[in-house]
């Protein structure tokens, strides 16, 4: 009965996956997927490669996109000293109102969040064709595949086969939907920031990096979350098999 | 002389003063006589497997609702500029706010995967049957109920998914001939799903879950009435067939709740975004449109069925039906046996059953394009066909196997399966 039912189900599903094969084939590349120090159980936000990645985006993505969701004083958890975020923020102009409520720019503080680009999206599509550059600050949970996804698209720019038709202002990306977009190639060549504990910032390990940076932007709570996760199901492993062993004690006595 | 129980002050024996407590607070509320029937000496069948841990299960993902749908509640916003902002600083600023965002969505998932193994379960054990009918009824109530909570919590993050799955289930009740737009709107509280539509979704899922708790109150009491059914599907005729409710099955629900717990904090703590949509952390935007519109996995046998009928009306006529159609299952299986167990031919058309509505559930989350469309159609034509046709035809034709005299008698001649 159970093998019928095994192999019925098997059957069932080669016929779903052909279809699902058939109608996908001319779509949007898999991302690439790499081993993430943020990826599984214990997984843990790189501090190192996070600060680096900070770098990426301030030099390179900040020019374009905004992360609204990150305090200056959230850049404490990656590891960067109060002394270098206080500057930071305060090399930076906020728009703010004096105590005569006159509208000023007033140096950045802790509690604000990172200055964006463009003061709204009417003013950054304008400044990029009608294209807008989405908010970096979720963007690893609010796209499929992630940091993988992310990694993909950053390092994924090449020239277009004969049979892709160009399109005007934007650019070939195989991993992006449509494989068409209006992103230029954001880490165009190696060297484009320099680290300052001196890793070689080739392409790749920028991009790797920026994505690190990017997870940690997407989920601040994760590293916490895991731990913290360990530790409950270790008691509920433990909590549960004593439920067991007092039902089965309960139990011994009743034919059933 | 008085049929109003003797004041117990008036006992001459000697009692402890928490006996005493007690006795004061029995005699004025029959609080402690009514937890012994319900949860205490209250006889259970002595052979229910782990199967029957599912209605419990349920009890506790919507205890687990209440309890994180509060703390969220204290600090979200509903309003379409500031939801989706709101739901962010929970998840950043509010301490701990992102376990009880998690644990909301997750266990809402979970409440999902609990009642559909409690509805299969009666299914294959033929729960529904007399006396226990409007015990059933009650039940399908609750799904209801627990469908329209659970779409209506999916909108209040104002993401992408939430605002656009918002657009499109509203946007069935279009369907109906004269009336279906004046509905729509009414819905919305104007011309599109906005403001007024978030605000009145916020306020409905907050009041369900405690209608909710009402309708579990009366799905047990109705349970209480006759008893839970058990695997042999034979009546309770001895004492002997029976155990009392605790410790046998307080002790055996709590183990069902560790282990529950157990896979739920797994899922909370590692993997807490794999039931959920990418796109749901887009803020909603109502100039574009989502490429791929799925509603949440536990709608989508539904959305499947949706989408098989060529005809919108149609669709949505088959959707609703496909739930209303269990209002009659008690009266559309003929058959006086309850157990599949018993049931040679009804076994077989019950795991039928239960691969179509995983294939119902994978179609309805593939885009409605080439083999899909067909597939989709084959699977929704089963679903209708298997409680329409083949229940009513089985119950006539099929010859049950010797049934025993009873639970105790049963022992001896069944194999175990899943016991516990």
């Amino acid at each position: 009965m159970l093998r019928n039912l095994s192999v019925l189900t098997a059957l069932a599903l080669c016929v779903f996956l052909n279809t699902a094969a058939s109608a996908r084939a001319d779509e949007t590349e898999h991302p690439k997927q790499l081993a993430w120090p943020f990826n599984g159980m214990t997984g843990y936000v790189d501090k190192a490669a996070a600060q680096r990645g900070f770098q990426v985006y301030s030099n390179i993505c900040s020019n374009c996109h905004s992360m609204n969701r990150i305090a200056y004083r959230n850049l404490l958890d990656i590891g960067f000293s109060e002394n270098e975020v206080k500057a930071l923020a305060a090399s930076k102009l906020v728009a703010d109102f004096d105590d005569k409520g006159q509208a000023i720019m007033r140096p950045g503080k802790l509690s604000d969040n990172l200055v964006a680009p463009f003061p709204n999206e009417d003013a950054a599509r304008a400044a990029h064709d009608g294209a807008y550059p989405p908010d970096l600050s979720l963007i690893v949970k609010a796209r499929h595949g992630g940091g993988d996804y992310v990694y993909s698209i950053l390092t994924g720019f090449t020239t277009a086969p004969a049979d892709e038709k160009p399109v005007a202002n934007k650019y070939y990306n195989p991993y992006y939907p449509n494989h068409w977009i209006s992103m230029p190639p954001p880490l165009a060549s190696e060297g484009m920031v320099t680290y300052q504990d001196g890793t070689p910032a080739t392409v790749d390990q920028m991009a790797k990096d920026v994505v690190v940076y990017l997870q940690w932007a997407a989920e601040p709570e994760m590293e916490a979350r895991k731990q913290l996760g360990l530790k409950v199901l270790i008691f509920l492993g433990i909590f549960t098999t004593l439920l067991y062993l007092a039902k089965r004690r309960i139990w011994r006595n009743v034919k059933h | 002389m008085s049929h109003f129980p003797e004041d117990p002050k008036d006992s001459s024996e000697p009692k402890s003063l928490g006996q005493q407590a007690k006795d004061w607070i029995e005699f004025r509320l029959p609080i402690f006589k009514l937890l012994d029937s319900a949860v205490g000496s209250y006889p259970a069948p002595k052979n229910l497997n782990y199967w029957w841990n599912f209605g419990s299960l349920a009890g506790v993902c919507l205890v687990i609702q209440l309890l994180t749908g509060i703390f969220l509640a204290m600090h979200y916003t509903a309003h379409s500029t500031m939801a989706f902002d709101s739901v962010e600083n929970i998840m950043r600023n509010v301490n701990y706010g992102w376990l009880m965002r998690y644990m909301h969505a997750v266990a809402a998932s979970m409440f999902f995967v609990m009642v559909y193994i409690h509805i299969f379960r009666n299914l294959y054990y033929g729960s529904y049957k007399y006396p226990r009918e409007l015990l059933w009824w009650i039940g399908i109530v609750i799904l209801l109920v627990m469908m329209a909570t659970a779409f209506m919590g999916y909108v209040l993050p104002w993401g992408q998914m939430s605002f656009w799955g918002a657009t499109v289930i509203t946007s069935l009740f279009g369907a109906f001939p004269v009336v279906g737009p004046y509905i729509v709107t009414w819905l919305w509280g104007g011309y599109s799903v906005d403001n007024p539509t978030l605000n009145r979704f916020y306020a409905l899922h907050f009041l369900l879950p405690f209608v909710l708790v009402g309708i579990v109150v009366i799905h047990i009491w109705a349970l209480h009435q006759h008893g839970s059914n058990n695997p042999t599907g034979v009546d309770v005729k001895t004492k002997k067939d029976t155990v009392p409710f605790n410790p046998f099955y307080t002790i055996k629900d709590l183990f069902g709740i560790g282990v529950f717990l157990f896979i739920f904090s797994y899922i909370v703590f590692f993997a807490p975004n794999m039931l959920g949509d990418p796109d749901n952390y887009i803020p909603a935007n109502p100039m574009v449109t989502p490429s791929h519109i799925v509603p949440e996995w536990y709608f989508l046998p539904f959305y499947a069925i949706l989408r098989a009928v060529p005809d919108k009306l149609g669709g949505v006529l088959s959707m609703f039906g496909a739930i209303i159609l269990l209002f009659f299952l008690p009266w559309l299986d003929s058959s006086p046996v309850r157990s599949a167990r018993y049931r040679p031919w009804f076994k077989w058309a019950f795991w039928g059953l239960v691969i179509d509505c995983f294939a119902l559930g994978y179609l309805g989350g593939k885009p409605p394009e080439g083999n899909f469309i067909l597939l989709g159609r084959i699977a929704t034509l089963y679903y209708f066909f298997h409680f329409l046709v083949l229940v009513p035809l089985i119950g006539r034709f099929e010859k049950p196997l010797p049934i025993p005299e009873s639970i105790s008698a049963a022992e001896i001649s069944v194999k175990p399966e899943f016991k516990g």
